[in-house]
């Protein structure tokens, strides 16, 4: 039985790994900045996705925080990056 | 990992491949549609279900593994949920800005 999940686990990892190769194909050829940023942001989740497939597959809880913290600072360089987009800047006074 | 049980290595598995399949067809849309407006919204649909996905397994191996319900890591699927719709509206927000609609 723990064949399958194992199989299963890698089966996982291989395609998170070949989104995260996709994702940075899409980051290089963009033709506009917010196609890369788009690509960035599926980029940082397919990232988050594997480190928490490692976590499953080695059942240590150290992945999980490391997870989390690339969720956070993924989401506030995202906002940042569309509000300098749409704005200019991205604290206004 | 030596002694995990049948009823929870089943519904992993299949939470497993489903997740690594929605996030793949994600990243595929992403390189493939021609639009940025087509472009914007399979990589939501996949990072959302396939984060879901993962994390339901991830919860129901450690709580089998342990013997006691560990349900932390509803807190990343709490994130990505509340953040994806979040980041989608603003970075089409800023495409409408610097690009105008051209369909």
């Amino acid at each position: 039985m723990n064949a399958i999940f194992d199989f299963a686990a890698q089966f996982a990892s291989l395609c998170f790994v070949t989104a995260m190769l996709l994702a940075l194909v899409r980051l290089f050829r963009g033709p506009a900045a917010q196609d890369r940023v788009l690509a960035l942001d599926t980029f940082y989740i397919n990232g988050m996705l594997t480190l928490l497939m490692l976590g499953i597959r080695s059942s240590s809880t150290m992945y999980f925080d490391m997870a989390l913290l690339i969720a956070l600072f993924g989401f506030a360089s995202t906002i940042a990056l569309a509000k300098f987009l749409l704005r200019g800047e991205v604290i206004e006074p | 990992m030596t002694d995990l049980p049948l009823w929870a290595a089943l519904p992993a598995s299949m939470l497993l491949v489903l997740g690594g399949v929605l996030t793949l067809t994600g990243a595929i849309g992403l390189v493939r549609l021609p639009d940025f407006y087509m472009r914007m919204h399979p990589p939501t649909m996949g990072t959302t279900l396939g984060t879901g996905c993962v994390l339901i397994a991830s919860m129901l191996v450690s709580s089998a593994l342990e013997g006691r319900p560990i349900v932390h890591e509803l807190l990343i699927t709490l994130f990505i949920v509340i953040t994806a719709p979040i980041t989608a509206m603003l970075l089409m927000r800023a495409a409408v800005y610097r690009g105008g609609i051209r369909l």
